[in-house]
């Protein structure tokens, strides 16, 4: 066996270009393989990350102005939420899950000689769920119910407010001033917004006492469960708007007087065409490997069909059809599985190397955290497709050269001889 | 050594069928020294090539060293070109990819030789045409006389019982030819059969026995009896 392969190495060496040209072939498909399914999956990535940023059974619901006239009311009016719908949804709405009531107020916060001017959102403690906010380990803790309830004057701050007002302080347990009262730092929110931002977060019972004594508010966030259709979500769509004009007492036609984010709706539309995207990655998959089988075929024949004259003289001093033909499929094996390795470690390092450098861009930060829209993310491939690509243009190149060498060592030595 | 009866080969194509060998009766015995003479298409070489093994026949008999070939496997038929026959082609037939020693050394290769073991004995073999210092030399570096020599070192490595040339000199010079001849000659004195093909005349006189072939059949027979060449007239004009 090592006399054997020391032969095929010896062929294969003095046989540069011809190594060269075959091996260049095999590694060439399979890099551009692995490079396009890692697009692919970059694409699909990129998709992900946008929907995977906030929970995708999300309901936002915002109060409008009333444009058709209701029950002897003008048209016109302009509608607040209060808890008590808050409460309604809790238990009318049969889909819903964690729910939370939203308000907004800018404040100026300040910590000893550091200050800015920053959104200080009042929610509930289910907002951290339904906006997949971030706290690690040793950042504290989120809103609880405890909080809620006392109306404790507690602040969730994300890392970039912290960052400013404390620089190399640790903030957990200090004091901020938020407008005129004393709020303690109870954790930091390492999640940035892809819009606006950054938010300091309170309680929102006590951002209402506080803030908004009116009882007011202008935003309410919920998930839902078991809507898996576009169909489901418009239906459901219908029913809450038509739920909360009996509560606000507006028109059920009235589309201006209630604003209804269906994000679930959107993750449904969005999945079809995902579907559709997935399937021509997949084709193109498929193409690229089918054009690589084919090139590698190619190349595998040609270099078998050049080679026939050489088995003629091989035949003629007593080379048995069996000796040659594994010869030419060990020789196969070899480059194949050799280049097919380079062109694969290429192709994944191309990949890691793109990936590598989007991270970087960001600051370090992992990709998921990047702030902004991306529709392109993490274009790395699943080295377990990788091995598959390369093992299927591994066998294609062997039955490739066993074919014609096959047939190459059938002819009689004399014919295989005249061959140029 | 060698004796065929009524031996046929034809080749077909779509557009024609040509009967290239039409009842040979040949027999040459060990160590004997033959050439095969005629013009172009006579079958010459269609002849020497079935005789190598390295084409099939259509009908008749052929038997060598006493055992009949025919309906060989492959698996048989390469056993007997690599321990019975040596090759000797016009246009060499060298390997080239492989130098010099690599080519004479590779019908051993077949053979399950250790690669040491084939290298010392291809460099004998080298070494007794003249060829030690182009061992390592790759067929595109060496004249014509030197492939040829180095193919003839190649077709007795195995040290075969039959020695088959297929115009050895065809593609060389007249001063190379001799050279060629030299060997050829020295090869047969040490008891090797050999039979060359050639249409050159000054070749067919080095050997002991020419074979005159004439569309397909055997014409005459010229055998040197103490270097006096006798012909005879094939009795019917193809059985000898």
């Amino acid at each position: 066996m090592s006399d054997q392969l020391q032969e095929i190495i010896d062929t294969l060496k003095k046989n540069k270009m011809r190594t060269a040209l075959t091996g260049l072939s095999v590694s060439w498909g399979i890099f551009i393989l692995i490079v396009l399914l890692g697009a692919g999956n970059g694409l699909k990535n990129g998709v992900m990350q946008n929907f995977s940023s906030r929970a995708v059974n999300r309901i936002n619901l915002w109060p409008g102005t009333t444009s058709i006239p209701h029950n002897g009311l003008k048209s016109g009016r302009n509608l607040s939420f209060t808890e008590s719908e808050v409460a309604l949804i809790r238990n009318e709405v049969e889909e819903s899950r964690q729910i939370t009531a939203r308000m907004n107020s800018t404040q100026t916060i300040a910590y000893r000689k550091e200050y800015g001017s920053y959104s200080v959102r009042g929610v509930m403690p289910a907002y951290f769920d339904i906006e997949k906010l971030i706290i690690g380990t040793g950042e504290g803790r989120f809103i609880n119910r405890l909080d809620m309830h006392e109306e404790n004057k507690v602040i969730v701050l994300d890392k970039k407010i912290a960052d400013l007002l404390f620089r190399d302080e640790e903030p957990l347990g200090k004091q901020v001033k938020v407008g005129q009262l004393m709020f303690t730092v109870i954790g930091i929110n390492s999640k940035r917004e892809q819009w606006g931002g950054p938010n300091a977060y309170i309680p929102f019972s006590t951002a209402q006492t506080i803030f908004n004594p009116n009882g007011k508010f202008y935003q309410i966030s919920f998930t839902v469960d078991g809507l898996t259709t576009e169909k489901e979500n418009d239906y459901f769509n219908e029913s809450l708007r038509s739920l909360m004009s009996h509560r606000l007492n507006f028109s059920p036609d009235d589309q201006q007087a209630l604003w209804i984010n269906n994000a679930q709706k959107e993750y449904v539309e969005t999945m079809k065409i995902f579907g559709g995207i997935t399937l021509f990655v997949g084709i193109i998959g498929i193409l690229t490997l089918i054009a690589g089988i084919v090139g590698v075929s190619n190349i595998m024949l040609v270099s078998v069909k050049e080679r026939t004259r050489e088995i003629g003289i091989r035949k003629a001093i007593g080379a048995t059809p069996m000796a040659i033909l594994k010869t030419i499929i060990l020789e196969s094996i070899f480059i194949t599985t050799f280049f097919g390795y380079i062109g694969m470690m290429l192709g994944i390092g191309l990949t890691e190397l793109i990936n590598f450098v989007m991270i970087q861009s960001t600051n370090g930060k992992p990709v998921t955290d990047e702030p902004q829209m991306s529709v392109f993310t993490n274009p790395t491939v699943d080295i377990g497709y990788a091995l598959f690509a390369t093992i299927i243009l591994i066998i294609a190149g062997v039955i490739a050269g066993y074919l014609p060498a096959r047939k190459a060592v059938r002819v009689q030595p004399i014919e295989a001889m005249r061959q140029e | 050594m060698i004796h065929i009866r009524q031996l046929h080969k034809s080749y077909h194509t779509e557009a024609l069928s040509l009967h290239v060998l039409k009842g040979i009766d040949l027999s040459i015995e060990a160590g004997e020294y033959v050439s095969i003479m005629g013009a172009s298409g006579s079958g010459k070489s269609t002849l020497l090539n079935i005789l190598g093994i390295l084409d099939t026949y259509d009908a008749g008999e052929y038997h060598l060293n006493g055992s009949l070939i025919r309906n060989l496997s492959e698996k048989q038929a390469a056993r007997y070109r690599n321990e019975m026959i040596g090759f000797v082609f016009q246009s060499f037939n060298l390997i080239n990819f492989k130098n010099a020693l690599e080519n004479v050394a590779l019908p051993l290769y077949y053979k399950k030789v250790s690669r040491k073991k084939r290298n010392i004995i291809a460099m004998e073999h080298l070494d007794r045409m003249g060829l030690k210092e182009w061992a390592h030399h790759m067929p595109n570096e060496l004249s014509g006389g030197q492939k040829q020599r180095v193919a003839i070192a190649r077709a007795m490595i195995s040290n075969p019982k039959v020695i088959l040339a297929d115009e050895p000199t065809g593609a060389l010079d007249s001063k190379t030819t001799e050279e060629v001849m030299e060997v050829l000659t020295g090869l047969n004195g040490e008891g090797i059969t050999t039979i060359i093909v050639t249409h050159e005349k000054s070749v067919a006189d080095a050997t002991n026995r020419i074979i005159h072939l004439r569309d397909g059949m055997i014409e005459t027979e010229t055998r040197k009896n103490n270097g006096i060449h006798e012909t005879f007239l094939s009795p019917n004009n193809s059985t000898l």
